[in-house]
């Protein structure tokens, strides 16, 4: 790679700070001064920010419940026998019961929980057709290659929406009952199923196709729902707002999860009495069992839960700031030692001299 | 300069008609390396002539004395002796590539391992938990078993994670490198004002090999030295002239000097001749005798020819510029050689032209050491003039000079301390009768058909005997400017300087001392010059046991002889303590060379601390620098100017070519070129030393950032099921390389500076990372391996722990996938922006520019995939429409990245500077110094400047061939009318060259320099 820049005889070089590698520079060098402060005042903030966010996940309570119906473990195993094995399951119910001792501050959040449900993965997450589910007609017709093996049905027909993701749609329901004073009778709690999805999902990322003749059924005219499901996309709810593409639980579903053991928002326990909260009293769960999970070992949860500033319980993000701020502190004062020492003997050394 | 002729036969072809009628024959060697023989026959005219090397002119000469001359083409091209030397041009290539192409292929090792650990992960997986997903997820229809999943997830796993694999490295190395050698050509401080040229990197991959040079091989001519002879101080009668004093009578150094001598006195005097004590010109004006004397020896007793062109303008043409300076010098003082004749000297002495009768030349040659005349002045008195070397020559003084020769070979010593070349000057008067008697056996001894050169020697002996002495002169070998600087600085950055020249031992010690790379503080210089295998065994096992001896640091049992295993040898003798030089002859040389003395002479040599290597041909040179190259695992480069220094050059890891002297064939084979020796130490200590520096660092933030990023796949596979998918959006993993973090680092590689140019030059010592390859070797490599995995590690594992359970404050999901990228992405780029901060030590404008603009560019870059237009556009591409607003209004998210780039940088910062507090390095000191303006301390500016005391005898050198006595009194290179040309006929002038050529070849010819041809026609 031989290579020649200027000829022989050439001007000067010019004389410039760029050229003779003087430009003005700031060299920062790890000083005591700046390093010392620097780790005592992170591991003061860090301390700091660890203690609220320790204390304020703490305040946050939580109720969970394992409806998998494993053997045993309550009156969903039930359902879960009964649905083994059986495609689809049959319409089968069973009910969580707990009581509150005292108010559960609100507003309350409703999740349900799946573990060892691998969303994340490659072939399972690529399983969709985004241009579909932007409502594009075209797309609506000619399902993305991801969506195989559900991208046509059986008879030939597009899969609408198409692909792993939707055909595993979860579909297990929930109505939650109160029951103020023993005897008395049991209340539905109102559960807001809206606004469970991201603004921007339910607003650009899913669409419905356009209507014809201002029906979403026609729209869909020519598709197949996904095998899995009882019934079609467009009649996903009663409410045009919250059926087809734009169904909040299908939107919530399709926003695929990073990790095997994931939660997703329910809904909100926010009208009415219990606004503040849920108050003290017994309460029930009716669920709707249909979902299978115990054939790949994986669980179903159901949680109640309030949220703080910084989202849902959370303990790690505490614990974490604490101890780094904590390691900060030390290493800060090993530092200081250290530096201590060090200049002593920086000074001896010049006596010596 | 040497004497080249044409056969006298073709002397006839004068004119071009005859040249191009001409129709010989040339029967000749195949073409070969050996610079100095030659042997062919020329057929021509029925009769056959001989050829030897002297009647050749070698590609890349240059003429002298003569403007043009006819030839014929032997050889040409490939088959010429010039390139029959120079060997192959190998491809170079720096140490840092080679370790650069291993580690590429450990970590495409590695990349295979994760694959492999992951497939066999997935197989497992998809036995596992695959099967019984498949309610969900159903395998693909080609995929019928576990272990094909397994096999079809390594390869998608080899795609992901080739990332590891730094492919943009090469580009970036090389993008770096040109960056350096812009700096290199744009240095206004290696551009040389007199012959206007800059320095010149002429390849751009070796610059960082310039921080890590251990081994200098210098060539003298040209290269240190200027090839100027200067007359600069002289001694006689026990006066020593020529020191400088200033107004206050102090000696004077360089810049401070007064007016020198002015010489308008003399119409004839050499205007550019300067001299700065004018108490020499007062003694000669004044009438002194013995000044007198000693000048006309100086302008009688020579070989130099005179051309006049016009009247007063006189032109000596001196076949050795020792011999033209003494000359010159004789004519300024108003001795002016004049001209010559064969039997005649004509000299103007003080303004009267005395033409003295030229009986005799006692010629010059190698063992003699010196030359003599024997001239008749007009009176009619015979006296011999002889110069030569003092250690010859004080023996055969005449013992009633004993007083002034006490006094002289104090002058000698002094001289000879300066660094200067010393003869001393003797006369004797002879008798008419013993001349007599002496010429008629001389002309017996020339006569005689066996032995001749030693029954002449005797003879010569003879008559040079009982001298008077005169004085003694003292000519300055101008050195190349900055040069005994220039060494002694890199001598303390451990460079070790190994002079290989053409020139004669004299010469070449000379130079040693002047240049100061000999010193009298040394223990020993150990000279080698034996002529068989086993005298050149000897004296190298010699030294060695000296050394060992000194150093006593080994018992008696240990034996030198044969193969002994050369590390125990190394480290014996590695640690000799004292100073010692090797000087080597180029014959003795070609002994060491060989395969099996090789290692005991590398071992000897490089105990020493100097190394000399005198008459060596170019291709010993390339021979020598392979030899270090093979066993020394050091870098070596090579600095020369002429075509003969070609090989070396290329042999050598880096090859410096001193531009703008004799011929551009060295600048060619070179890779780096500029005007002037003393800017080495700028190319070394300031460019070198950054280069070296710039690229370490590089490199490690390279591979690091790799790893950081890549890794993290690694860590998301098991949690995915094995299945590939990737961590970050798409766009973000073809982005990362190529925008979000290159440019930082390509700014650091190029501006980074610890220290700033000046401080390398005043602390040498910091050049001895590089040398010692502290800051980017395979343990760096694994420390710089183990950091992006830590930082990978942390960056999977603290977002999972936090996305685990979190909500966001909406309630709504957090821990969904797209989120989970875009977190992790984010603080990935955030902790290698701050590390490339931290690794950032010279802030520039172009710094700041960079790497707040690529932060800049990932936010805008990230918002702008995420927008709602371009999804609008493209649904099926731009999936996280959405998702950067979202994620990133999100306190535990942010909460998340400081916690990463905390976790992350905090462990760096703490180890930095506790490494700063305990272990500093050199620059980090200096920085830290600078930093609070304290005064340096003066231990580390151990620049020696020693006064050299003058305890070394011999000063004597002269680069002089023996044959022109003989020349000259033959009268047959004289450019004399044709009459006088006729005179002589062919038969004798034939033996002469005959003789001539057998001398010459005797000796081994210096291949250095141009010719020269005296003989015009």
């Amino acid at each position: 790679m031989t290579w020649s820049v200027s000829a022989r005889g050439a001007h000067q070089p010019d004389n410039t700070a760029f050229t003779q590698q003087r430009l003005p520079a700031w060299q920062p060098l790890l000083s005591a001064g700046i390093t010392l402060p620097l780790f005592f005042c992170a591991g003061l903030a860090f301390i700091g920010l660890g203690l609220g966010l320790f204390y304020s996940s703490n305040g946050i309570k939580e109720l969970e419940y394992d409806y998998t119906g494993n053997p045993g473990t309550g009156n969903c195993s039930l359902c879960a026998t009964e649905g083994q094995g059986r495609s689809p399951p049959p319409n089968c119910s069973c009910a969580w019961h707990f009581s509150l001792p005292e108010l559960l501050p609100g507003p309350v959040y409703l999740y349900y929980e799946l573990s060892n449900f691998y969303q994340n993965n490659r072939r399972y997450g690529v399983s969709r057709d985004d241009a579909q589910l932007s409502g594009l007609a075209s797309a609506l017709r000619h399902p993305a290659n991801e969506c195989a093996p559900y991208q046509l049905s059986a008879t030939g027909l597009p899969i609408a929406p198409c692909g792993a993701i939707a055909n595993s749609l979860f579909n297990d329901s929930f109505t939650l009952w109160y029951q103020r004073r023993p005897g008395e009778r049991y209340v539905e709690v109102p559960l807001d199923r809206t606004a469970i999805a991201w603004w921007t999902d339910y607003h650009v990322k899913f669409r419905n196709p356009p209507l014809v003749n201002g029906s979403l059924k026609l729209a869909f005219s020519g598709t197949a729902p996904p095998p899995n499901w009882h019934r079609p996309v467009y009649e996903l709810s009663p409410d045009p707002n919250n059926t087809g593409f734009i169904n909040q639980d299908f939107v919530v579903w399709m926003r695929t999860a990073a990790l095997p053991t994931f939660r997703k928002l329910y809904a909100r326990i926010r009208q009415g009495n219990y606004s503040a909260g849920l108050p003290r009293g017994a309460y029930f769960v009716n669920i709707t069992y249909n979902y299978p999970v115990r054939a790949f070992g994986g669980h179903k949860l159901i949680i109640f839960s309030n949220i703080s500033w910084m989202g849902g319980k959370n303990p790690f993000l505490g614990i974490a700031y604490l101890v780094v701020g904590s390691l900060c502190i030390l290493m800060g004062f090993v530092m200081l030692v250290v530096y201590i020492r060090y200049q002593d003997q920086d000074d001896d050394d010049n006596d010596d001299e | 300069m040497k004497v080249r002729q044409a056969i006298p036969i073709t002397s006839e072809l004068g004119d071009i008609s005859k040249l191009a009628k001409f129709d010989g024959e040339v029967i000749c060697e195949p073409p070969n390396n050996k610079l100095d023989k030659f042997s062919g026959t020329l057929y021509w005219k029925e009769n056959k002539f001989p050829l030897s090397n002297q009647n050749m002119l070698l590609r890349g000469c240059v003429l002298r004395n003569t403007e043009w001359c006819f030839g014929l083409v032997i050889f040409a091209g490939p088959d010429t002796k010039l390139m029959q030397n120079s060997g192959r041009t190998k491809f170079k290539r720096t140490s840092i590539d080679r370790l650069m192409n291993t580690l590429v292929l450990w970590i495409f090792g590695f990349l295979v391992c994760m694959g492999v650990i992951l497939a066999i992960g997935n197989a497992i997986w998809e036995h596992e938990v695959g099967t019984r997903f498949q309610v969900y997820l159903p395998w693909d229809e080609a995929v019928d078993s576990a272990f094909f999943s397994g096999f079809l997830s390594f390869w998608s796993y080899i795609i992901i994670l080739n990332t590891v694999v730094p492919i943009s490295l090469y580009v970036s190395v090389e993008v770096i490198r040109l960056g350096h050698s812009y700096f290199i050509n744009w240095d206004k401080k290696m551009f040389c004002m007199k012959k206007r040229t800059p320095a010149e990197a002429r390849t751009t991959t070796l610059n960082e090999e310039l921080g890590q040079v251990e081994y200098i091989f210098s060539d003298k001519t040209g290269t240190l030295t200027q090839n100027i002879m200067v007359f600069n101080k002289c001694s006689i009668n026990g006066h020593s002239y020529g020191d400088v004093f200033d107004v206050l009578g102090h000696k004077a150094e360089l810049g401070e000097r007064p007016a020198p001598v002015d010489f308008s006195f003399n119409p004839l005097a050499d205007k550019k001749f300067l001299f700065w004590d004018p108490s020499l010109l007062e003694a000669v004006k004044m009438g002194d005798p013995h000044t007198h004397e000693f000048f006309r020896l100086l302008s009688l007793c020579h070989t130099v020819m005179s051309e006049e062109k016009s009247e007063g303008e006189l032109y000596y043409k001196a076949q050795s510029p020792d011999e033209g300076a003494l000359v010159t010098a004789a004519r300024n003082f108003g001795f002016v050689f004049r001209s010559r004749t064969p039997k005649t000297i004509t000299v103007h002495e003080l303004g009267t032209a005395i033409t003295y009768q030229l009986l005799a030349i006692l010629d010059f040659n190698n063992i003699r050491k010196r030359m003599s005349v024997i001239v008749r002045n007009p009176e009619g008195k015979i006296r011999l003039y002889c110069k030569g070397a003092d250690t010859i020559l004080l023996d055969r003084l005449h013992p009633s000079t004993q007083e002034l020769l006490s006094s002289t070979t104090d002058h000698l010593n002094e001289y000879a301390g300066d660094g200067l070349r010393t003869l001393v000057l003797a006369y004797k008067d002879l008798d008419e009768e013993y001349y007599e008697e002496w010429a008629r056996r001389r002309l017996q001894a020339s006569l005689a058909q066996d032995s001749r050169e030693d029954r002449l020697a005797c003879i010569y002996e003879e008559v040079e005997s009982d001298m008077m002495l005169l004085g003694a002169t003292a000519i300055e070998d101008k050195l190349q400017q900055g040069v005994p600087e220039t060494i002694a600085l890199l001598t303390l950055a451990n460079i070790k300087i190994w002079v290989l020249t053409g020139d004669k031992q004299e010469t070449a010690v000379n130079i040693g001392y002047s240049c100061k790379m000999l010193t009298d503080d040394m223990t020993e210089v150990f000279i080698v010059t034996g002529h068989t295998v086993l005298e050149v065994r000897e004296e190298l096992r010699k030294a060695r046991e000296k050394m060992m001896d000194s150093s006593h640091t080994v018992g008696n049992g240990f034996t030198y002889q044969g193969k002994l295993s050369s590390s125990k040898l190394t480290s014996v003798l590695e640690a000799v303590a004292g100073e010692y030089a090797l000087v080597i002859n180029g014959h003795s040389l070609a002994h060491a060379l060989e395969a099996d003395m090789e290692l005991e002479f590398l071992e000897t040599a490089c105990a020493c601390k100097a190394v000399i290597c005198c008459r060596v041909t170019p291709l010993q040179k390339a021979q020598v620098v392979e030899l270090v190259k093979k066993y020394k695992k050091a870098v070596t480069l090579a600095i020369g100017d002429g075509a003969n220094d070609v090989s070396m050059i290329k042999t050598a890891h880096i090859g410096v070519g001193i531009s703008g002297q004799e011929g551009i064939q060295a600048v060619l084979a070179s890779d780096y070129s500029f005007s002037q020796f003393k800017f080495l130490q700028r190319l070394l200590l300031v460019h070198g030393r950054w280069s070296y520096l710039r690229m370490c660092k590089f490199l490690c933030y390279f591979f690091y950032k790799n790893f950081a990023f890549t890794m993290v796949h690694f860590w998301f596979g098991f949690f995915c099921g094995f299945s590939a998918q990737t961590v970050y959006d798409q766009y973000f993993i073809t982005l990362y390389n190529i925008v979000y973090t290159s440019l930082p680092v390509l700014a650091m590689g190029v501006f980074d500076q610890d220290v700033p140019e000046q401080r390398s030059m005043e602390y040498p010592k910091l050049y001895e990372p590089g040398q010692l390859n502290l800051l980017f070797n395979k343990r760096e490599f694994f420390i710089c391996i183990a950091q992006g995995i830590y930082t990978s590690v942390l960056m999977f594992f603290i977002p999972y722990g936090v996305f685990a359970e979190a909500t966001r404050d909406d309630g709504t999901q957090l821990a969904d996938y797209q989120s989970f990228a875009v977190t992790v992405a984010t603080s990935l780029v955030i902790v290698v922006s701050v590390q490339i901060g931290l690794d950032t030590g010279y802030w520039t404008a172009i710094n700041h520019f960079f790497i707040w603009g690529s932060l800049a560019v990932y936010f805008a870059i990230l918002f702008a995939m995420h927008s709602n237009g371009l999804f609008d556009m493209f649904p099926n591409q731009f999936r996280f429409v959405g998702n950067a607003q979202n994620t990133l209004a999100q306190p535990t998210v942010w909460l998340t990245i400081v916690l990463t780039t905390a976790v992350c940088i905090m462990p760096v910062v703490a180890f930095r500077f506790l490494r700063l507090s305990l272990k500093p390095d050199l620059s980090d000191t200096v920085r830290y110094t600078q930093l609070v303006r304290k005064k340096q301390k003066a231990q580390h500016r151990c620049m020696r400047r020693v006064g050299r005391t003058g305890s070394r005898r011999s000063g004597y050198a002269f680069s002089h061939q023996e044959g022109f006595g003989e020349l000259i009194m033959s009268g047959k290179n004289m450019r004399l009318s044709s009459l006088a040309l006729s005179s002589f006929s062919t038969r004798s002038s034939s033996s002469w060259i005959e003789s001539l050529r057998r001398k010459k070849s005797d000796s081994a010819n210096s291949p250095s320099g141009g010719a020269e041809k005296p003989f015009k026609g």
